[in-house]
């Protein structure tokens, strides 16, 4: 569902849609040392609305930064903690958007499929910037990205996904992404965490309890924060966690050598992974934050750029 | 035909009234499949036979159709008292009459919910002043439909409920589904459970599978259902209740439905047309005229249900019919409320996934809608015969045509098969000798 009409998730693109945003990405990357962005004129006159149910910094802010630095005007609404039932704020603002007619929308909201709601009603191009549990299609992106500036190709890659799948858009986006470029994909995490069907989701897909095994000769490790603000059951014991599904250095020499260890943050250490490997030469965390503006600057300008 | 002469001096009345002339007449109860004319007078059966006298009075040409008893539908939710915005007992019994149903039986979730002999008088009430159709009321298994003390049943009964339900939750504590069998097996009663284990559901917004993985919404199991069914069972026949699975939708439950019949245990069930016709593969874009419960399964389960009803585990056809207005159900998937319109689409979707397709004949498909629920409640309607009484369904099989929610009689629009076209369906519907709904002319 890529096209002119916005961007609602990975699944319904093209191999060649993100071969083309990838590469356009690495154009907007900014130089080592640079620290003052440049101004680009793309999309001089056009406004974009930044609309968040939900709590984000990154996304938000890179969402800002991408639109500025195209010369586009960027207006954030933050309709969180709203009084309101969110369903007939939903409504109410979509009405109060369409009349000051922005180019595109950049949504996040908690539930699955409310871009899509929205998308249904609204003739203004929406940018899923992540809905529930569903997608969460520019970070999948951003990660892509940031494995290309370390690897040739993304074909043939095997990649480890664990932590907390069942609440994850970004596995899903990822799962999506790499799936369409015949990545080798093992997804890991504790049962109630790690839903069986999601083996389905995408060709190439498979599933393991055991973390030794999902990272043995891994070219990457994404790893995932446990979404507490989303179990809706008692969650697993912190410390057991952190012992079966925490990555420490010790797992490192079980994948491949110069594995590249990512995670979509906020990082929990001594949750989700050790600060020995946040801060090892293995993470390239900062460099996925750094590629979130290049890769939304390729995406506002193939959604609304002329 | 003769009339019973006995018939004629206790109703008092003997002028036809109307005569439904030159319809194939199926009435499944007596084993009647005939082109014949059925004559109505007093509310009740005058005459059936070939070539009737309309002795003045009005003529309805069933030519091509089929003349069946009336329908009845044992599930629907007509939301008054309380819901008033979204449906009432006028408007529910007016998508009643346009669907082909004569009979309604409304489940007590209402506001206040139907739990004593004054909201069931309330709702009789109601019904005899607003309704074309007639409404049979339900009861509550529990106070307030919340699992746990039962009301007064004795007063109930004598008000008019014909079953008793907690419909849209189900009675999660096992030792007071006990009881109420127990009760409601002495006085003739029977219990019918929304099946879903609580506990397993979870407050999940659709059917657990690879769809709901696929599209990051949380799942309602089939086991959730599946071990409400297999508890029930169990208790009835330590009780001896008779005992009605609404809603049936997964394959464990029907095996286990089927079984219990086997057993000889006073088992039934239902199913819904939109979990025979439909699957979870339909909630690939949130639309949420897509969430009801139970859920929409995956395709094993939807095959399951049609094999059910063609083996005949399965008793009845009940829509569920569930009006909600749009500014709740346009709302985010996981935030509306569960449910969908029934009443005017359910003889259309019969027709085209059981009647059709030769998975069920025409006889048995009035039988589901007939003798079926009308068995299970002990109602003296669903059949056609001289004296008995005047509710007739006619329907067709081959005209084409298209539902369209906005001209829905009911008050709410909440239906996925907006746009849908069937073939055959509803051509007039009669109500105690009346003509309460009539197709509109072909090209009008």
């Amino acid at each position: 569902m890529g096209n002119k009409r916005g961007l609602l998730g990975i699944a319904g693109l093209e191999r060649a849609d993100i071969e083309a945003l990838l590469r356009r990405a690495k154009d907007f990357q900014q130089p080592p040392g640079e620290t003052a962005s440049r101004r680009l004129n793309t999309l001089a006159g056009k406004m974009i609305v930044n609309l968040f149910f939900e709590a984000s910094t990154r996304t938000r802010v890179s969402f800002e930064i991408a639109a500025k630095r195209l010369g586009a005007d960027a207006v954030s609404i933050s309709a969180q903690g709203s009084s309101v039932q969110k369903g007939e704020s939903l409504v109410d603002t979509l009405n109060t958007l369409a009349a000051m007619r922005p180019n595109a929308i950049v949504m996040r909201h908690a539930a699955s499929g409310a871009p899509h709601f929205l998308a249904r009603y609204l003739p203004i191009p929406i940018i899923n910037a992540g809905d529930g549990a569903h997608e969460h299609p520019t970070q999948a992106l951003l990660d892509a990205r940031t494995i290309l500036d370390n690897r040739p190709a993304l074909d043939g890659l095997r990649v480890a996904i664990i932590g907390d799948i069942a609440h994850s858009r970004v596995a899903r986006s990822n799962i999506h992404l790499l799936s369409k470029f015949g990545v080798d994909i093992v997804l890991c995490g504790p049962p109630q965490l790690l839903p069986r069907e999601l083996a389905d989701l995408a060709p190439g897909v498979r599933l393991t309890y055991d973390m030794r095994e999902a990272i043995r000769g891994a070219d990457v490790i994404m790893m995932l924060r446990v979404q507490l603000e989303r179990q809706h059951e008692a969650p697993f014991p912190a410390g057991e966690y952190f012992q079966f599904y925490g990555l420490r250095l010790e797992h490192i020499a079980l994948a491949k050598p110069e594995v590249l260890v990512m995670h979509p943050g906020p990082i929990n250490r001594g949750r989700e992974l050790s600060s020995e490997v946040a801060d090892s030469q293995r993470s390239v965390i900062l460099n996925q934050v750094e590629n979130g503006v290049a890769v939304r600057m390729a995406v506002l300008e193939w959604i609304i750029g002329d | 035909m003769a009339l019973p002469c006995g018939w004629r001096c206790w109703n008092g009345s003997s002028v036809t009234e109307l005569l439904i002339r030159n319809g194939r007449v199926i009435d499944p109860a007596s084993g009647l499949d005939q082109i014949a004319d059925v004559a109505l007078a007093g509310g009740r059966v005058a005459a059936i036979g070939p070539g009737l006298d309309p002795e003045g009075g009005a003529v309805l040409d069933a030519a091509g159709c089929i003349v069946a008893p009336g329908f009845i539908d044992m599930h629907v939710h007509l939301r008054e008292p309380g819901f008033e915005h979204a449906e009432t007992i006028e408007t529910g019994a007016r998508a009643a009459a346009a669907g082909g149903f004569t009979t309604v039986c409304c489940m007590p979730n209402t506001k206040p919910v139907n739990d004593s002999a004054t909201v069931t008088s309330y709702i009789v009430a109601r019904a005899q002043a607003t309704a074309v159709v007639n409404v049979y009321p339900i009861g509550a298994i529990t106070k307030g439909s919340a699992g746990e003390e039962l009301p007064a049943y004795g007063s109930m009964k004598n008000a008019g409920i014909v079953a008793l339900s907690d419909d849209g939750m189900p009675v999660m504590n096992a030792r007071v589904m006990r009881r109420a069998m127990e009760r409601a097996h002495a006085l003739g009663l029977p219990v019918i459970n929304h099946c879903e284990d609580l506990h397993l559901s979870a407050g999940g917004d659709m059917h657990e599978g690879a769809m709901s993985a696929r599209l990051g919404l949380r799942g309602i199991p089939a086991v959730a259902e599946d071990v409400m069914v297999a508890r029930d069972i169990l208790l009835a026949e330590l009780t001896g209740a008779r005992y009605h699975v609404a809603h049936l939708s997964t394959q464990y439950a029907a095996a286990m439905v089927r079984q219990a019949k086997r057993m000889g245990l006073p088992v039934t069930c239902e199913v819904t047309p939109h979990h025979f016709v439909l699957n979870d593969g339909c909630l690939a874009g949130y639309d949420s005229n897509y969430k009801m419960k139970p859920p929409l399964r995956g395709a094993p389960h939807v095959d399951a249900m049609v094999e059910a009803i063609a083996d005949g585990t399965v008793d009845a056809i009940a829509t569920d019919h569930a009006p909600h207005p749009g500014s709740e159900k346009m709302q985010e998937f996981e935030r509306c409320p569960f449910g969908i319109l029934g009443l005017e689409t359910a003889v259309g979707l019969a027709l085209a996934t059981l009647v059709h397709p030769g998975r069920i004949g025409l006889a048995r498909m009035i039988e589901l809608f007939t003798t079926g629920p009308a068995g299970i409640l002990h109602l003296d309607r669903g059949y056609l015969r001289v004296g008995g009484p005047a509710d007739v369904t006619v329907f067709d099989t081959a005209r084409e045509w298209r539902y369209d929610v906005t001209r829905s009689a009911s008050k709410s629009s909440n239906s996925p098969f907006h746009g849908w076209t069937f073939r055959g369906g509803p051509v007039a519907t009669v109500v105690g000798g009346r003509i309460v709904w009539q197709r509109e002319p072909a090209g009008g």
